[in-house]
């Protein structure tokens, strides 16, 4: 490896402290658009935030009221999704990282997940409708767009879990192998309980991403507007993120408080639920046993 | 205590000799669950392709033309006149918000990331990272409306253009989308070079700064094209940013500088998000509409493919 | 969490009967002030309302997913056709209102009215005029190079494809190169900030912050403003009919549903969103009484 070195000039090391200095410009400047966004919309969505907003249904063509329904209605899609896909992952993680040998077959799995994490979004869509709503005949319901939600969500889950897995130190399996106990009963009682906050990082992640998806529920099981809140799965539902996108683009009349407090609700949803997840990582953190 | 001991084990062995067939069951069974599980992936993978494919079969084993699909700049699904799916606009205007959104988050993506992972100190880099987290989670149709309501203003009043909604916007905002992934997955890049590269570079005298960006920085060259194709992948896929960003016009952008960036394009995606809804199920244009899924498919998956590679390449390293 | 089980139980002792009611994204908002109306009418009656278009709408009814399919365009032949061949019966129409659709500009822009024709070579593809200046030698303050932005919908909107065949022609093509927006607000909130630009929707939409022109037919017949009442006389020449279709003649609270929508209340929403009542069951004059009666 060979290269030949500048003699170490006052210069030269001038030279070097701007570079760094732009780095960190770079890299600050970054922090930019973090902040205007949060200050725009905030100075323009808070005074749209009063318990009515969030509590009351919309009227008046979508101009006065509230968008409770789209608050619930997003709860139930994210809620669901992670009832199929939390499962699905955590077993999926477990079977790469306790049973799968470095084999060809293990390395396709691998691709799979790859590629699923790389699916546009609107794909998504178009499989949940050409599989959930058609092919299985679910219609558009709440139920066909959860499911598209938690197979994109799945590879989230998936390396997640696995890098849980992985950080738990192999003394401990080791451990129960010694005293006779069986490959599950290991992972029953010991790996999977000292992953769940690695396994909660990716469920949580799965989370915002689900709120905040339009695309891939638009043709599985989002409406436009319902007068009444869904009482089954199988009926579609508003949602947040789809009415944000309807009131700035097709509804006139919104008041413009409306329009940018849909989108605060919408933003401090999620950032909730990421604090949530980094105050939870860092007591579990905090807290190892290793 | 010896007595005690030999209590215990005769305990032990006898439950072992009466629960151990039933266990062994039930270990079997789990597996099973597990390893199918563990091909879930597989499976919709392949359920995504074929249900794809599926939906748009008859228009491609019959109008389909691919000639037409890529060279023709006559998107008309719906006309009256004559219907013609020429996509040429749809692939340009995905290609040219991808590479106008590249140009943003090359040079900032790894230029965050280098610093990120060689020159900051702690307390900054959490800081740091805790921001790129925030930015990553900002739902897409968010990013749409600050588009519209933010972006847009900005580019009319400070390039006195008369539009703002372009290539220029829907970069910006990309950008914006895929950093937070270039910066993480380069950050993993930069750390896995082993200390040995690092500590050699050192005993030959290199500064902080030759180190990393004669050493470390090619070294984990595999990993950072990785994290910059994963980045493209975003751009590649973004929906509803993009529909509310470009302007959503069929439209070949003049290649003039700097007129290219004020232009407005339509993307492959928000063709789909757009049309979608309205076309009766199984109708041509529904099919077709699929058609244009499955490339977005096909050029997802090679990208995808391709960063895997990389990835692998350095690993075996 | 709370909200996620006060919306499971609420509905617990409530039966609705709900009316599926789905289509053009002109009719739209009014379908759902009228739903949002009726609750306090017949309150076990619940219409769920979505857009999607008019095409939507009825391909929904021919695959029967709705009770009634919205439209701002006439149903086509073979559309008919098909729901007939899925579910036995006929489809039904009614003209519920009238929609006069207005093409408009920012308030910079000088001019006030536009021919059919300046239309047409703006937004069809057989159209050459890309600056203003080659309309009537227009001058637009603000509008860098007098370019000509247009403004449009997606191509399956009814809204498009109604503009498209009364403006432009039957059998013709809108020009590529236009920004084709998802929804009226979208093309209003464009046009109010860009002096460059030109854009139609349903004429409800029209607010102070854009400047609706009228519209002559040809280069001799006068220029007819859009508002309610040369809607209603047919002198508006872009106008048209909004259409609720059903599958077979409505029965039980469908029907009670309908024969609402003809009624005072009903109408008197038709005029606050901005829409023209339908000249099947008013005429201008009884409209202006009942706008005058509280």
């Amino acid at each position: 490896m060979g290269f030949e070195l500048l003699p170490l000039t006052k210069q030269k090391l001038k030279m070097e402290k701007w570079i760094v200095r732009s780095l960190f410009l770079v890299t600050t400047f970054l922090f930019i658009p973090v902040f205007l966004i949060f200050a725009v919309l905030f100075i323009k969505g808070a005074p749209a935030l009063t318990l009515n907003f969030i509590f009351s249904n919309p009227l008046q063509g979508m101009t006065a009221g509230g968008i409770f329904p789209a608050i619930v209605g997003t709860f139930w899609l994210v809620f669901l999704s992670l009832l199929f896909s939390c499962p699905l992952g955590v077993v999926a993680a477990i079977y790469l990282n306790e049973y799968a040998r470095d084999n060809l077959f293990t390395r396709i799995i691998n691709l799979a997940i790859i590629n699923l994490a790389g699916v546009p979004s609107i794909v998504y869509s178009l499989f949940g409708l050409g599989a959930f709503v058609l092919f299985f005949n679910l219609g558009t319901s709440i139920l066909s767009a959860s499911l598209t939600l938690a197979v994109m969500n799945l590879p989230i889950i998936i390396t997640s879990t696995r890098e849980a897995l992985l950080a738990i130190p192999r003394s401990f399996r080791e451990a129960c192998w010694n005293v006779g106990a069986s490959r599950w009963q290991t992972l029953w009682y010991v790996v999977l309980p000292n992953a769940i906050p690695g396994i909660l990082t990716g469920v949580i992640f799965s989370v915002g991403r689900a709120a905040g998806e339009t695309a891939a529920i638009l043709f599985t099981g989002v409406a436009f507007y319902l007068p009444f809140l869904p009482e089954s799965v199988f009926d579609q539902s508003m949602a947040l993120s789809m009415h944000l996108y309807t009131i700035s683009t097709q509804v006139v009349g919104v008041p413009e408080s409306f329009t940018y407090g849909t989108a605060l609700v919408l933003i401090l949803l999620v950032l909730l639920v990421n604090t949530a997840s980094i105050l939870i990582r860092s007591y579990f953190r905090s807290h190892r046993k290793w | 205590m010896r007595k005690d001991f030999e209590k215990d084990k005769k305990e032990l062995s006898s439950y072992i000799k009466h629960h151990r067939p039933r266990q062994i069951l039930r270990d079997r069974l789990v597996e099973v669950i597990i390893f199918l599980g563990g091909i879930s992936a597989i499976i919709f993978t392949l359920g995504i392709f074929i249900f794809v494919i599926k939906e748009s079969w008859p228009f491609l084993v019959s109008r389909f033309d691919l000639r037409e699909f890529i060279t023709s700049m006559e998107w008309y699904p719906a006309s009256t006149l004559e219907v013609r799916y020429g996509a040429k606009a749809l692939f340009v205007g995905t290609f040219c918000v991808t590479i106008g959104s590249m140009l943003f988050s090359i040079p900032l993506g790894i230029g965050a990331a280098i610093f990120i992972g060689e020159f900051a100190g702690k307390r900054f880099r959490e800081v740091a990272k805790v921001i790129i987290e925030f930015l990553a989670s900002i739902p897409s149709v968010v990013w749409g409306f600050i588009a519209l309501t933010v972006v847009n203003p900005m580019i009319i009043s400070i390039f006195d253009e008369p539009l703002g909604l372009n290539i220029l916007n829907a970069s910006i905002i990309l950008a914006l989308m895929s950093i937070p992934i270039i910066v993480s997955i380069g950050e993993d890049a930069l750390r896995s070079v082993p200390e040995s590269f690092r500590e050699a570079a050192e005993s030959l005298g290199a500064t902080k700064l030759e180190v990393v960006f004669r050493v470390i920085v090619p070294a984990a060259k595999n990993g950072l094209i990785a994290a910059l194709l994963l980045g493209v992948g975003r751009a590649v896929g973004e929906t509803m940013a993009v529909l509310m960003a470009t302007g959503h016009s069929v439209n070949l952008p003049a290649l003039t500088f700097p007129g290219f960036f004020f232009e407005p394009v339509r993307t492959l995606t928000a063709t789909v998000a757009a049309e979608l809804g309205e076309s009766p199920k199984g109708s041509e244009h529904y099919q077709a509409l699929f058609a244009i899924g499955l490339s977005l498919l096909l050029i997802s998956f090679s990208i995808n493919l391709l960063a895997d590679f990389l990835v692998r390449k350095k690993v075996r390293k | 969490m709370l909200l996620f089980f006060s919306s499971c139980f609420s509905q617990k002792n409530k039966s609705y009967l709900i009316i599926q009611n789905k289509g053009s994204d002109t009719l739209v908002n009014l379908a759902q002030v009228w739903a949002e109306a009726y609750r306090n009418v017949e309150p076990n009656v619940a219409i769920a309302v979505s857009g999607g278009g008019s095409g939507t709408g009825i391909a929904a009814l021919i695959n029967n997913q709705v009770d009634l399919a919205n439209s701002s365009r006439l149903i086509k032949e073979e559309e008919s056709v098909k729901a007939t061949e899925n579910s036995g019966k006929i489809v039904e129409g009614i003209v519920v209102a009238l929609d006069a659709l207005s093409v408009f500009v920012h308030p910079k822009n000088p001019l006030t009215g536009l021919s059919k024709k300046e239309i047409a070579c703006i937004y069809g593809s057989e159209g050459n005029c890309d600056k203003w200046s080659q309309i009537r030698g227009t001058i637009v303050p603000g509008c860098k190079d007098n370019k000509i932005i247009r403004v449009s919908r997606q191509s399956n909107s009814g809204t498009y494809q109604y503009f498209l065949e009364n403006v432009i022609g039957k059998k013709k093509d809108m020009r590529l190169g236009s920004l084709d927006l998802s929804g009226s607000k979208e093309s209003i909130d464009l046009v109010a900030q860009t002096p460059c630009a030109i854009g139609y929707t349903g004429m409800g939409y029209i607010n102070e912050r854009i400047k609706a022109l009228c519209v002559s037919e040809d280069s001799t017949s006068p220029c007819i403003v859009p508002n309610l009442e040369n809607a209603m006389n047919k002198s508006y020449p872009i106008s048209r009919e909004l259409f609720f279709y059903t599958l077979g003649t409505p029965t039980g609270e469908l029907k009670k549903y309908i024969d609402w929508i003809k009624g005072p209340e009903a109408t008197k929403l038709v005029v606050k969103m901005g829409y023209v009542p339908s000249p099947l069951f008013w005429n201008s004059e009884e409209i202006k009484k009942l706008l005058e009666t509280k």
